[in-house]
């Protein structure tokens, strides 16, 4: 009894210990992802027409979007810093189970940002439909394994 | 979502032994309704894809065109058990290729099955009750086009006492309404009342539930509790979505929003199907969601 009330102890002083250790982590996956949501948004005003078509803009844009999808997004993800265990994070819990298909969604946006950096120098008109897969890429990948707003 | 409706159910079960069987029994539509219809199926591809039907009704992991299988299977757990969406292809046996359009208008509309079973309302006939008869028709018109399945349906996984149907016609009772909820003074604001309230059920996720698990409309689309246990789902109140108009429309098209996050859980769906939509009716949508008043 004694024992595993001194167990849990252990538990309760080590958890916030460890969370502190992903911190950066976090920080650094989530901003991985605010820099392609920042990316694909020059893009996406000027396919909207909210921003002036600047073809140098898109190409820089598109070309950062296939950087990022050629980096390997596990490092970022290590055992231990899902929703479940830490706040501050979206990541669910299902992703540690599925890492083979979490890398292949992540190809799938890197094959559809790919067709984005073929086409997005080529005027306003080619961004849309070279878009549409992108956001598909993303959903399919966030559908499965982020959760909901807090 | 599935909990709050499950805890009612177990309430009103009591009280249907209560309020008598006679007040609890199904009511399906009457037969002569729909004798003069003939269906579009043009018409109905529209309304099939607003209605989100493929969305449940698809094998699960379906692509693709496979998505237009309606073999049933997918699972909606609860901590009560488990749903399991039925095949409704138009295979004569293990579908419902067998049913009159009469059975379909029922099922659709007043959640009753051809032996006048109750349905959950796992089945969202809560807002499509607010259909017209023409696009009940159109509907099953279109069903009439997809490929059959033989594949059976699955029982549901739900036990005593939430497996007795009959606590669903209390619940009816109480939730079953077929008018409007938001006024819509003009063709634009009425379209995207129809496509809001009858067919995408935005409400079912989007809007906070009572103890009896049936939807606050008092609170109509002000956010509710992710019923898979993930987070919250947003509000569209104006309060709480500053989203201009042309934000809502672009979001609901391509699943990207104002500042290109990209839409995911349940809503990535719903973005889907709103893609094959015309610019119209998703212009109207967002007309919809501007005019909802303040809380
Ligand atoms: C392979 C899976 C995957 C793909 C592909 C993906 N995401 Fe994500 N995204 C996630 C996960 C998981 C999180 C939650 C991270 C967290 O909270 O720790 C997330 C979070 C985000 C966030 C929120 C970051 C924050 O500030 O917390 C944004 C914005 C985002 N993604 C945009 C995108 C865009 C845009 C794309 C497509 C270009 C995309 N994502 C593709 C998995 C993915
Ligand atoms: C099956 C459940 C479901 C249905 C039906 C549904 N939504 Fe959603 N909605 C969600 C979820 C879950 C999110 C959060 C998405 C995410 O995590 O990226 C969301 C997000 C949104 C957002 C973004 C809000 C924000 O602040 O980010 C809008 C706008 C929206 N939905 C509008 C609608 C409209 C309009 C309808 C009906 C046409 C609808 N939704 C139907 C579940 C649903
Ligand atoms: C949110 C998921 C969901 C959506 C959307 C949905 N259904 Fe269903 N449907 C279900 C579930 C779950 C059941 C089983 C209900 C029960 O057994 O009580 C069901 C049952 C049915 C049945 C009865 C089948 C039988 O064998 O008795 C029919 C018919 C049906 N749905 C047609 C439709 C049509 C048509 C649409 C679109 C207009 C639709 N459904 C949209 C979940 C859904």
């Amino acid at each position: 009894m004694l024992r595993t009330v001194s167990v849990l102890a252990i538990f309760a002083l080590a958890t916030p210990a460890v969370a502190q250790d992903f911190d950066g982590h976090l920080k650094a996956r989530q901003g991985m992802f605010r820099i392609m949501a920042i990316n694909l948004g020059i893009i996406g005003d000027m396919a909207k027409g909210d921003a002036e078509y600047d073809a140098e803009m898109a190409q820089t844009a598109a070309d950062n979007l296939v950087a990022v999808s050629q980096t390997n997004p596990l490092v970022l993800f290590p055992e231990g810093s899902s929703s479940e265990a830490l706040e501050g994070t979206r990541a669910l819990p299902a992703i540690w189970d599925n890492t083979d298909d979490l890398l292949a969604k992540w190809s799938a946006f890197g094959e559809a940002a790919g067709g984005l950096q073929q086409v997005a120098g080529d005027g306003r008109e080619a961004l849309g439909p070279a878009l549409g897969p992108v956001g598909d890429a993303c959903s399919a990948c966030h559908d499965e394994y982020r959760a909901s707003n807090e | 979502m599935i909990r709050a409706i499950l805890l009612g159910l177990a309430a009103l079960a009591c009280l249907a032994g209560a309020a008598g069987l006679w007040l609890t029994r199904a009511h399906p539509v009457e037969a002569a309704r729909f004798e003069g219809l003939t269906g579009d199926a043009e018409a109905g591809q529209t309304l099939f894809t607003a209605a989100g039907c493929a969305s449940c009704h698809h094998a699960p992991d379906a692509e693709g065109d496979a998505r237009l299988v309606l073999a049933g299977g997918q699972r909606f757990p609860s901590e009560f058990g488990t749903f399991v969406a039925p095949n409704i292809s138009p295979d004569p046996d293990a579908g419902i290729g067998g049913w009159s359009l009469t059975d379909f208008a029922s099922a659709v509309i007043r959640g009753v099955s051809p032996e006048g079973a109750h349905y959950y309302p796992a089945f969202p006939y809560t807002a499509y009750t607010r259909l017209e008869d023409q696009d009940v028709a159109d509907l099953w018109a279109f069903l009439q086009t997809l490929p059959e399945s033989d594949a059976q349906s699955i029982p549901h996984e739900v036990a005593f006492p939430f497996n007795i149907r009959r606590a669903v016609g209390a619940w009816k009772l109480l939730y079953l309404r077929n008018e409007w909820i938001r006024p819509a003074e003009s063709t634009e604001l009425e379209r995207g009342r129809t496509l809001v309230e009858a067919l995408a059920h935005c409400g079912e996720c989007h809007t906070p539930r009572d103890a009896l698990g049936g939807l606050r409309t008092g609170a109509w689309l002000a956010g509710a509790p992710n019923p898979s246990g993930d987070g919250t789902i947003p509000s569209l109140r104006p309060e709480d979505l500053d989203w201009s108009a042309s934000d809502i429309a672009y979001y609901l098209e391509s699943g990207f929003t104002p500042d290109f996050d990209s839409a995911g859980g349940h809503m990535a769906a719903v973005v889907a199907n709103f893609a094959q939509l015309t610019a119209a009716d998703r212009e109207a949508v967002a007309a919809y969601v501007k005019a909802l008043p303040p809380e």
